[in-house]
């Protein structure tokens, strides 16, 4: 089966190359080179054991890949890059395939390169207040190490149990408390990566601060296009005193969006500020029971930090903020228990929503001030579609997450929420923002990138990656769209 | 450079200074001309100094804030507008830089007015840098006009976008040697109520850098944690004479009071505890951002020395009795040597104790001829830096030498 049949039968949206023949036909050619690289089980090439890896969390597309390669080793990776670029075979990077977008998507004359076996905490230094660790180790693995010395690692993902951190590194990812304290890449102090052709690069360190370009900077959110970091150093953080999530109900999404503006204005700037509106709070009570107001429309889950002077000071002040927004309901957690329940039930938020229909989850931010409108707009445009949709996002920093609900075995449903989800990110654009803030470009977005961006944007772009791999064999149907990439670019896809 | 280029050059009568004051006008300047070196207002005269004579790209015509919305705690400018007009507008708004641009001119003796973009390009990041991020960490969008004379969108103007490529990770740092940017767009933060300074006196440079990372390991949220040796220390009035640790805490006073309570209780072990107010505070950090302590009008060798924390007071250790200060918890060493003989020495160190990178910020005309002042990369990073600047300036318009 080609890819293009395989596209039109899954969902005929996200075009993918045909897959190049010469490469499927010398597949056993290619798995032998591949386990004399990576001898015992790090080859898997039987379709029942590939079948995890024909996609990621962004369920729509699958395709099963040439062959998965799962090496313990830089040293490993190095051979198999330079094996794969000299046979000018695709390679998929993968992290944990925990993806939004598609970015760890395969394709099937691709080779996908899996980080699974490097989990290793290489080194803990806490009077330097950093860790390396291989990147095949999960998100939360880092923080789980360091907590019991008072310690952990700031972005969260939603998918922190499960995501790996040379994933984050791909994407960039955020999480709910990076309000605060940032995302990946103002977290992230080094990495060991290997080039497309098997050089070994180590950039950053333990030191902070690049001595020349910054490429560390460039490398993260790149995803996987220009290179495979196989170690990372991290920043590790002195945890809070104490941390209190506090909820506040609104009649309005409006009341909600304006109390937010209003506390970030006044000079408070809370550790989280995420936002869900009813559909989303009836999702995550029915599953976490965790306690949210059922009465409200809007819903504000606040965290502030430190001692509990300090929080009650801060408090006192985002009370009063939100009582100029008439807020209905201010409920405080009451315990530990109390407070990681209300952090469950938005943490699952989207298995959650899985639970009661297929979802496409958006990722668009917009400046603070849009929120009211675009909050409003998505509400217009999905019921326009005849379709429903959960908001549960991280208001803070402007990151809406639209869960537009669908039925996945329906056709034309399912084209209906992928062609909503598209008019909600142009939404997210027009008003000043962009397609994605945390979850990365990957398939999903790559057909909208001229949309926010000229030619000549993602000329710069696509000049920058091709400096890094020149034949574009780095998960090279992902980001760029295909219309955009002319002539001179391979892996354009004949599709 | 081909032989052809270099005639050209030799053929040049004189340079000239371009003085753009749009973007329109800088692409087509760039379109029509060649051989530019890109500067704001000259305050950071850093770099290596090479001898063919070059175009000036005088980018402080393209001046002016664009927007500013307290509520969005972003601020769109354009790249030559001065930081004092920025600094002006913010406190207007309350709010502040949080990367706390530092200021050379103090140290370097130059004249003019910083820039935004100068700022930018040179990721001058202050105090606050090793637990707020570095300039770059607040840097959210640029427009720029490469060595074609396209004009590039990068970023936007939200906090968190991973929409392709973050090509202005590249801008920033980059000392002007990749394109210039005609428009920025960054991170603004609410200015705070208080800040406070505990500090610690008389203790050696190994114990600060442990009492340091003692503070760092709790929650109190420490803004600024730098040591000053007691050479370094007697400048300060604010001070009383003896080496200092300084721990800076920032916020509501009602929150900086408790956590400066909480953070002498946990560093008793350091019997001399003094507590510097709002305005010592100001002043003391100030000049430890805009390295004051040696600013004394002459071109002895000044370097900034980044390296892990801990390995600040090793690495200083390597030069005897010195003359050096630390930020960064340790691990940004300002360090004023006597002489041109130091450069293998400086390098040398910093591989010693564990790797970082150390910039020649101040010296004579001719060590600048004579060295390279920012630290060589590895040959393998510096193949890809090499094809990096080639994807953005394919014609080698720009001026590079000054990281060479």
């Amino acid at each position: 089966m080609t890819a293009t049949e395989m596209t039109s039968e899954t969902s005929s949206g996200i075009q993918m190359p045909k897959p190049d023949q010469a490469i499927l036909a010398r597949r056993e050619e290619i798995v032998s080179a591949l386990k004399a690289i990576v001898p015992g089980e790090g080859v898997v090439d039987n379709e029942t054991e590939m079948r995890p890896f024909e996609t990621d969390g962004f369920l729509a597309y699958r395709f099963m890949p040439l062959a998965v390669v799962l090496p313990e080793t830089t040293e490993q990776i190095a051979q198999v890059l330079k094996y794969l670029a000299q046979e000018g075979v695709p390679v998929i990077p993968r992290g944990a395939g925990t993806s939004l977008s598609g970015g760890a998507i395969p394709q099937e004359d691709a080779v996908i390169v899996g980080l699974s076996r490097m989990i290793k905490i290489l080194d803990t230094n806490y009077e330097n207040r950093t860790l390396t660790v291989q990147a095949g180790a999960t998100n939360l693995s880092i923080s789980d190490a360091v907590a019991s010395d008072g310690f952990f690692y700031a972005p969260d993902p939603s998918s922190q149990l499960a995501c790996s951190i040379g994933g984050n590194i791909g994407m960039n990812s955020g999480g709910a408390h990076c309000l605060k304290y940032g995302v990946t890449t103002n977290n992230l102090l080094g990495v060991k990566m290997v080039l497309i052709d098997g050089t070994v690069v180590e950039i950053g360190g333990e030191h902070l601060d690049a001595p020349g370009l910054d490429l560390l900077g460039i490398i993260c959110g790149s995803e996987g296009q220009l290179g495979i970091v196989t170690e990372a150093t991290v920043r590790l953080i002195a945890k809070p005193a104490g941390a209190r999530p506090v909820m506040f109900g609104f009649d309005t999404s409006e009341d909600a969006g304006a109390c937010v503006a209003d506390i970030i204005g006044t000079g408070i700037v809370p550790v989280a500020i995420e936002f869900m509106d009813k559909p989303a709070i009836d999702i995550c009570e029915a599953f976490a029971k965790a306690g949210y107001p059922m009465d409200v429309n809007a819903l504000l889950i606040v965290e502030v930090e430190g001692s509990d002077e300090e929080m009650d000071d801060m408090l006192a002040r985002i009370v009063t903020i939100a009582k100029r927004h008439k807020v209905k309901v201010v409920k405080e957690s009451q315990s530990a228990t109390e407070a990681a329940l209300i952090w469950k039930g938005r943490k699952s938020a989207f298995g959650a929503t899985g639970r009661i229909a297929d979802y496409i989850c958006m990722d668009g931010t917009v400046p603070l001030g849009q929120l009211p409108h675009v909050l409003n707009e998505t509400a217009r445009i999905v019921e326009s579609y005849g379709l429903r949709v959960a908001n549960v996002f991280h208001a803070g920093d402007g990151n809406m997450h639209p869960l537009i609900l669908y039925n996945i075995n329906d056709p034309i449903e399912a084209q209906k929420a992928e062609d909503c989800g598209m008019d909600l990110l142009k939404l997210c654009v027009d008003a000043g923002g962009c397609l994605t803030g945390e979850h990365g470009v990957g398939i999903e977005k790559r057909d909208l990138m001229l949309y926010q961006y000229t030619q000549e944007d993602l000329d710069q772009q696509m000049a920058v990656r091709a400096a890094f791999d020149p034949e574009w064999i780095l998960n090279p149907s992902k980001v760029f769209p295909f219309e955009a990439r002319g002539n001179e670019r391979p892996a354009t896809g004949n599709a | 450079m081909s032989v052809l280029q270099q005639e050209m050059r030799d053929n040049m009568s004189s340079v000239k200074t371009f003085k753009p004051k749009s973007e329109a006008d800088l692409a087509s300047m760039i379109l029509g001309g060649d051989n530019f070196e890109i500067i704001g207002g000259g305050t950071r005269a850093i770099g290596k100094l090479d001898a063919p004579p070059r175009n000036l790209l005088d980018m402080t015509g393209v001046s002016g804030i664009i927007d500013y919305e307290p509520a969005e705690m972003v601020m769109i400018a354009k790249a030559g507008t001065p930081i004092a007009d920025i600094e002006k507008a913010l406190k207007k708004g309350g709010q502040r830089m949080v990367f706390e641009p530092l200021d050379y001119r103090p140290l370097l003796g130059t004249k003019g007015k910083p820039t935004i973009g100068g700022a930018i390009a040179t990721n001058a990041s202050g105090p606050r840098r090793f637990v707020a991020g570095a300039c770059r960490d607040s840097f959210l969008g640029a427009r720029f006009v490469n060595g074609k004379g396209d004009i590039i969108k990068a970023g936007g103007r939200v906090m968190k976008n991973v929409t392709g490529l973050d090509l202005i990770k590249l801008l920033a740092g980059s000392w002007g040697t990749i394109a210039p940017m005609s428009e920025v767009t960054f991170k603004v933060v609410p200015q705070v109520e208080t800040e406070a300074t505990l500090v610690l006196y008389g203790i050696s440079d190994l114990d600060a850098a442990k009492a340091m990372a003692s503070a760092m390991a709790t929650p109190c949220e420490v803004t600024g944690a730098a040591h000053l040796p007691q050479n370094i220390a007697e400048q300060f009035k604010e001070l009383d004479g003896k080496s200092a640790t300084l721990l800076r805490l920032e916020g509501f006073e009602k929150s900086v009071n408790l956590r400066i309570e909480k953070l002498q209780a946990i560093l008793s072990d350091y019997s001399e505890q003094h507590v510097l107010n709002d305005k010592q505070t100001k002043t003391v950090w100030t000049s430890l951002r805009d390295v004051t302590p040696f600013s004394d009008g002459t071109q002895d060798p000044v370097w900034k020395i980044s390296v892990a924390p801990m390995a600040g007071h090793q690495l200083v250790a390597e030069f005897g009795p010195a003359d050096a200060y630390y930020d960064w918890q340790g691990g940004l060493v300002w360090l004023r040597l006597d002489g041109d003989h130091h450069v293998h020495k400086v390098r040398a160190a910093v591989k010693k104790v564990g790797g970082g990178h150390a910039t020649l910020v101040r010296a004579s005309d001719e060590h600048r001829r004579s060295v390279s002042v920012f630290q060589p990369e590895n040959p393998a990073v510096a193949e890809i830096s090499k094809r990096i600047r080639k994807q953005f300036d394919p014609l080698g318009k720009f001026y590079t030498g000054r990281m060479g």
